[in-house]
């Protein structure tokens, strides 16, 4: 189920601000591709074009391409909520639906597919929950609230919430940086796990998370504040954490920047 | 206000009335300045009970000799004759009049009212989200004497059709029986009480559900939620405590609304018929009062009269209470 993601000659706009520039790889099915770059730099913007969700915010526009395997996301004919379905997100703070349950935050998107079967979604919600490694700690309290879980919990949630509509594609913004190292292991163990089903894209900060849990890394920069970021170079991880073919690269990674 | 409202942003914040640890503190205690405010809190908090408290015996101590005097059922009779030596009187009708015409506000109000605050916030684009928004917190200010006038002078010869409408298609039912009166009924009261309650429905549940996190917004629409999917799994569950005090606060101004009230009413005479149309006319507690203010003349009288106030009292009273218990409810689960 997992596919592939081709991104040609993609810019996006906040309003008239062109926040990322000319930006065209490829993200390969069944493996973890890693964004990397100095804050401000347009990951998380460029993420969120990926599966339509910049539309979300006033003014955020594309222009360019992005294939999944070959159908082409901003077609006109193409609706943005069966993109979304398709192609899950988990953002940075940990956001479970907070007047629902536990079981209710992973049934949600099922439900808004119209899955109505008590069976089918006990038997989804349990398979997502496993899924996310969250299944023993909660499963003698679904029905208690969602947001009474603790930060690294909420977050495996939402990631169980995010699979549990079995989507194609898996973003995750910058997943683990309000999370303990503990929790941090517990989801980078998950996204190992998760990889051999889904095409998974994950923004981090953390230099030795990209290189733990990543085949490929993207290195992202921007020239100065206010110019747009750009896509300076993608390749397996191994190759841009030892032997990047741009300077700029090894400069950030090494922590010789600015 | 809290007690008023049924809840406010406020609530959020633990009090130290409440027993919270912020409230008992140690680092804001013993500094001067920490002292006065405290004090100063405190006070105005105890002011606040102490006056709902004394509004209350106050009523109850003027209500009290009336009521023993009464011949009649007070909650029970319709009569209304408080003077001479045989006062006789009860408040069936007018508690019949205010809840039902409340009712029927209510049912209007709150769902046009959380309708367009969800159209203001939610759907409209921004060039007329904020005007709109002003516009409705303009007619939230409207004096509600404006209302009344405009009802009797315009507004009647729209809805006269409506009821005529129902009255002969839906005659069959006791609530929309025909009657003869064709001026102030209940029905139509509860529409022009509808209007005037609903900036105030509007409003407050425009500012709740402006303040949804984008965080949750952008939960549902990354799962594939379409825009009233997102509203329904995000905004809705966020705003709910807040559209429940906003619809208690309009509540409670529709059930003690007075001016445009008894200005559009038809008040029966005594010897009407009675039945439970909405058709019918009636009046209020509020209304009631206000048309007989010239009366007080007599502890007697005047203690009948405080007795229909206390029942209005009591009635806003219970109402808060309710919304209050809802909202607690709502709050457990989500903390
Ligand atoms: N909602 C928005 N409206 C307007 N401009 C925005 C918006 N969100 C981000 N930007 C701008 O777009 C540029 C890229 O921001 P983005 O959040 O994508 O960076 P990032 O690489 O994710 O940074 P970080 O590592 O800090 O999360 C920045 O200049 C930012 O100011
Ligand atoms: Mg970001």
């Amino acid at each position: 189920m997992a596919k592939r993601i081709d991104v040609s000659d993609l810019n996006v706009y906040y309003g008239q601000f062109k926040a990322v520039e000319g930006v065209t790889m490829t993200v390969e099915p069944r493996s973890v591709t890693a964004f990397i770059g100095p804050s401000g730099c347009g990951k998380s913007t460029f993420l969120r074009t990926l599966n339509r969700m910049h539309e979300v915010i006033p003014g955020g526009r594309v222009e360019g391409k992005v294939l999944l395997d070959d159908q082409d996301l901003y077609a006109s004919d193409v609706d943005p909520v069966a993109v979304r379905r398709t192609i899950g997100m988990v953002f940075q703070r940990p956001n479970p639906f907070p007047t629902m349950s536990i079981y209710d935050n992973v049934a949600a998107g099922l439900r808004l597919n119209g899955v109505k079967g008590r069976k089918k979604l006990d038997e989804v919600v349990e398979k997502s929950l496993r899924g996310a490694n969250l299944w023993n700690e909660v499963k003698d309290r679904l029905n208690k609230p969602g947001a009474g879980l603790s930060g690294g919990q909420q977050q495996r949630l939402c990631i169980a919430r995010a699979i549990a509509v079995e989507p194609q594609v898996l973003l995750m913004d910058e997943p683990c940086s309000a999370l303990d190292p503990i929790s941090t292991l517990a989801i980078e163990d998950l996204i190992n796990d998760l990889k051999s089903q889904y095409t998974i894209v994950i923004v981090t900060h953390n230099m030795q998370q990209a290189a733990r849990v990543s085949d490929r890394t993207a290195f992202f920069n921007l020239a100065a504040t206010g110019k747009p970021g750009k896509l300076v170079e993608i390749d397996d991880t191994h190759r841009i954490f030892n032997n990047p073919s741009v300077k700029a690269t090894e400069d950030y990674i090494s922590g010789r920047f600015g | 206000m809290s007690t008023i409202t049924g809840v406010t942003a406020a609530d959020e914040t633990p009090t130290p009335t409440s027993g919270s640890p912020l409230g008992g503190d140690a680092a804001g205690t013993g500094r001067l300045g920490d002292r006065l405010f405290g004090g100063l809190a405190t006070g105005a908090g105890g002011l606040v009970v102490a006056l709902v408290t004394l509004i209350g015996v106050f009523l109850l101590w003027q209500a009290i000799p009336a009521l023993a005097h009464n011949e009649a059922s007070f909650l029970t009779s319709r009569e209304w004759s408080v003077g001479g030596d045989h006062p006789r009187f009860g408040i069936v009708e007018l508690l019949w009049t205010t809840v039902a015409s409340s009712l029927i506000a209510m049912a209007l109000a709150v769902p046009v009212g959380v309708g367009v605050a969800l159209f203001i916030t939610q759907y409209a684009p921004r060039w007329l989200s904020r005007p709109a928004a002003s516009l409705v917190d303009l007619l939230a200010a409207v004096p509600s004497i404006v209302y009344g006038l405009w009802g009797v002078l315009t507004f009647r010869a729209a809805v006269r059709p409506v009821e005529d409408f129902l009255q002969s298609k839906l005659g069959w039912f006791p609530l929309f029986a025909k009657t003869g009166i064709s001026g102030g009924t209940i029905f139509f009261i509860g529409i022009v009480l509808a209007i005037m309650v609903l900036p105030i429905v509007t409003a407050l549940s425009r500012e709740v559900f402006a303040q949804t996190p984008v965080a949750h917004k952008e939960g549902a629409l990354a799962l594939g939620a379409t825009r009233w999917e997102m509203i329904r799994t995000s905004v809705l569950p966020f705003g709910r405590p807040g559209v429940i005090s906003a619809s208690m606060l309009a509540l409670g101004r529709a059930l003690g609304e007075t001016i445009a009230v008894t200005f559009i009413v038809s008040t029966l005479s005594p010897g009407n018929p009675w039945s439970w149309s909405l058709f019918n006319g009636g009046e209020t507690f509020a209304s009631r009062i206000a048309n007989n203010a010239a009366e007080f003349d007599s502890p007697q009288k005047t203690g009948a009269f405080i007795a229909a106030g206390l029942v209005l009292f009591v009635l806003t009273f219970v109402v808060n209470a309710i919304a209050r218990i809802v909202i607690e409810r709502r709050k457990a689960f989500t903390e």
